[in-house]
């Protein structure tokens, strides 16, 4: 069964320069080396890495998935040398500042990356993502010393991260974390358990930073008495070399759905005496500290979506070509020569080129938050991208199940076989709407804070945005339509009460979702450099993906009445 | 030392090639082109003399549209030290590379150059043996195992009958096989040190050397499709048909 991934490197090129607009991007401060040629030279590059090293990896990690043994993670075969490969080839550091040895290269073009990793391999992307995220962190809360310490191997993928937050009965609420944090001689004694650490031990990298959320003695209760606290497996001398083994240890590997190559820890800390952590950010301060990393990784599992999906309608597509059934006028056809068949692919198709989209134009205004030359820009940047980030994430993640779900589909009975490699694409798309705030977190968020946001200010500067561009684009009337319903569904939802705007909150975000996605392809429909396949991409979205979607309007519109608990009695 | 390592832009070997429907040539419009795999090979080999201390140059140089230079780029990712890029038409055939590459060898006083066997997209298998020739150099060609020492290269060939082993003097001209090593990922650092690296630009004029093809193609066309075979019943059914048929035994 076919399960190579070829990079469709035209069409990103083509959606990073016309519809994320790179090009204006890579002329803001500190990009002007990010040239047309570079970005080239660098996506090959990365296609490579993807497709020849670690797309033949995934289904290995599938099938054998990480062990704990004698107290110790070993990753699949394979995964040590591909690390090595990709810390390498500096892989890690593409994104981040020179001043650490990374490449100062735009998010745009390591949204377009990203992608070319989760869709070969997303249990090894697992792993860098979470090293990106605590990278975050440090460059936004670490003293002077501690980045010292830390950045300079973690960028260079020496060394990697790991997020130590959920406890059992500290999930989606982490005001019930109960590990605790003791001060000490010369930093933080940390003691507690904590789940559902990826990637928290590993044979892959000389040394792992945790950052791990914890409770100071005199803390507050609840949410605002949290503190965030840098535990590495390995506590570094005073050259920073790895030294002293902490006190820390992997309990248990869960037993998952997917994912099988990333090892999910149970960690326990301070089982020995006390684990050693040094405070990052303010006591008390942690989940603020927190969320800056979480609001990246939030993009990055919108990214994980893109990539699971992309993949999957390559091996479906494939599949459909190559499957041969019954007769057309007499003659035996491949699959593909069903009308269903073919709106399947062509939903999967459509719905993936709106995705890809969303993802490069929301990195676009991540970049020029960090680094545009007015700081009224930078902070409209930033605004737009507190809008978005639930939407890639949510919206990018649930289309990424229905895609999945599509590509077993198309295979039909085979597809129910694990050899034939798509189930596990099915299986591994399932944690995306899970993870990093479940897709109701996100909706709520959406809803709640930041259609709020600046006195509800947030979301029209969009809209008109929008209302401004549409004309120019083709199919301006089924566009017009479109944002209509999409600015009736948002007064609704600011004017509604609390209960009211969390009872619309995910059908909303899809709403907002599958219109902006109309837009973005309609942005590409009205470039000149558009390839040929493009427009019938764009009328497909429009006819088969947009309507079913405007009908969430009324979803929007019904409020929470009828989520009435009488019909859920026990 | 100096080390030349010339390199093609060729149509990627993972695309399915067509041939134009007029059957003037391969369709190259739209088309993933990429760098040579054996001259990819050749860049590792040069990259890897160098890091074991027998060169302190490599000089990539490739022939043909302005599109070439990306495949330079890739070089210099690798670990070229600089380009030159002859700037010419895109079907310049094996004699004039070959005459183009000894006036570049007359410049820059290489003392190996290192090349793929054959360039993938008509593997005519030619412009090494003709520019040893040009130059009166030893050459070496369809290397798999290469060892210097002393102003000698020591290398293993691969021939029909296995391999075969050889000395030649240097200054030489290497032409590499697929099994002699394999090519590194070009690393993002050194993709971006690429960029900085010095591309010179020069044209078949510079030269002296006319790029007129001298060959002509008058045609070209897919091959046949293959007839669908038959099944037989045991070896012995199968030995009378290669005698009888097929007349080859």
């Amino acid at each position: 069964m076919s399960t190579a991934y070829r990079p469709p490197l035209a069409e990103m090129r083509f959606v990073l320069d016309e519809v994320a607009g790179l090009r204006t991007t890579t002329q803001l401060p500190g990009l002007e080396h990010a040239t047309p040629e570079i970005v080239d030279q660098v996506l090959l590059a990365a296609a490579r890495l993807a497709s020849e090293v670690l797309a033949p990896l995934n289904p290995v990690g599938d099938r054998t998935g990480s062990v704990l043994e004698n107290g110790v993670v070993r990753t699949p075969p394979g995964f040590r040398e591909a690390y090595r490969q990709f810390a390498d080839g500096g892989w890690n550091g593409l994104v981040f500042p020179a001043e650490w040895g990374g490449q100062d290269l735009p998010w745009t073009l390591g949204a377009a990356v990203a992608e070319m990793w989760n869709a070969a391999n997303m249990t090894f992307q697992i792993c860098p993502l979470l090293t990106q995220a605590v990278i975050d962190a440090l460059l936004h809360h670490g003293t002077p010393e501690q980045k010292a310490v830390f950045l300079e191997p973690l960028v260079g993928g020496r060394w990697t991260g790991a997020m130590g937050l959920t406890e059992p009965q500290a999930g989606t609420d982490l005001g019930a974390i109960r590990t605790r944090a003791v001060p000490d001689r010369d930093g933080y004694r940390i003691f507690g358990q904590k789940i559902y650490i990826s990637y928290g031990d590993h044979d892959m990298a000389e040394n792992i930073v945790h950052l791990v959320l914890a409770r100071l003695p005199d803390a507050p209760a609840g949410s605002r008495g949290l503190s965030l606290f840098i535990v590495p497996k390995l506590v570094p001398d005073a050259q920073g070399r790895p030294a002293r083994r902490n006190d820390m240890r992997p309990l248990k590997l869960e037993h998952k759905l997917g994912l099988h190559a990333s090892p999910t820890c149970v960690m326990a800390y301070g089982e020995d005496g006390g684990a050693t952590g040094l405070l990052l950010g303010e006591p008390h301060a942690g989940l603020r500290c927190m969320f800056t990393m979480v609001n990246k990784a939030r993009l990055a599992v919108g990214h994980e979506g893109l990539g699971l999906a992309e993949r999957a309608y390559q091996q479906a597509l494939t599949y459909a070509h190559e499957r041969v059934q019954g007769r057309v006028a007499g003659r035996p056809v491949a699959i593909l020569a069903y009308p269903d068949v073919r709106r399947m692919l062509l939903t999967m198709r459509a719905q993936i080129a709106a995705m890809r989209a969303l993802a490069y134009w929301t990195a676009g205004f991540v970049d020029r938050a960090a680094r545009a030359a007015d700081p009224d820009a930078r902070a409209a940047a930033a605004g737009r991208v507190a809008l978005l980030t639930p939407i890639v994430k949510a919206w990018c993640t649930d289309r990424a199940q229905e895609i999945a779900a599509l590509a077993v589909q198309v295979h039909g009975g085979m597809g129910f076989i694990e050899e034939t490699g798509v189930a596990q694409h099915y299986r591994e798309a399932r944690i995306l709407s899970i993870y990093e705030g479940t897709n109701g977190v996100q909706a709520l968020d959406l809803v709640a804070r930041k259609l709020a946001q600046d006195d509800g200010r947030l979301p029209w500067l969009l809209l008109e945005e929008l209302r401004a561009e549409v004309p120019r684009l083709p199919e301006a009337p089924a566009l017009e339509r479109a944002l209509a319903t999409l600015e009736t569904a948002t007064r609704t939802v600011q004017a509604a009460p609390e209960e009211v705007r969390a009872a619309a909150s995910t059908p909303y975000l899809r709403l907002i979702g599958q219109v902006l996605g109309a837009f973005l392809l309609g942005r590409g429909a009205a470039s000149a450099q558009a390839p040929p396949y493009w427009g019938l991409l764009h009328r497909f979205y429009l006819r088969h993906l947009l309507p079913p979607a405007l009908a969430l309007g009324e979803v929007v519109a019904a409020g929470a009445d009828d989520l009435d608990p009488a019909a859920l009695a026990p | 030392m100096r080390i030349l390592v010339p390199v093609k832009r060729v149509v990627d070997y993972n695309v399915k090639i067509r041939v134009k429907a007029d059957g003037s040539g391969v369709d190259t419009a739209n088309v993933k082109m990429s760098m040579n795999p054996f001259d990819e090979i050749a860049c590792e080999q040069a990259i890897r003399l160098k890091e074991a201390g027998h060169a302190e140059e490599i000089v990539a140089v490739s022939i043909g549209e302005a599109k070439c230079q990306e495949t330079l780029r890739t070089a210099l990712a690798m670990g070229a030290d600089r380009g030159i890029h002859v700037e010419a038409p895109a079907d310049v055939q094996p004699l004039a590379v070959a005459k183009m590459l000894r006036a570049i060898v007359g410049r820059e006083q290489p003392g190996l150059v290192v090349m793929g066997k054959q360039a993938i997209d008509d593997d005519s298998n030619q412009t090494g043996q003709m520019l040893a020739a040009l130059l009166g150099w030893a050459q070496a060609t369809f290397i798999s195992k290469l060892e210097l020492a002393d102003g000698r290269a020591v290398v293993a060939r691969e021939v029909d009958e296995g391999l075969e082993r050889i000395e030649v003097t240097l200054p030489a001209v290497l032409t590499v096989d697929l099994r002699l090593n394999e090519p590194r990922y070009a690393s993002l650092p050194n993709i971006m040190k690429a960029k900085k690296k010095p591309i010179d630009v020069l044209t078949p004029g510079d030269l002296g050397v006319d790029p007129a093809p001298r060959l002509l193609y008058l045609k070209v066309e897919e091959p046949p499709r293959r007839q669908a075979g038959v099944k037989l019943g045991s070896v012995d059914e199968l030995v009378t048909k290669l005698k009888q048929d097929a007349g080859v035994i």
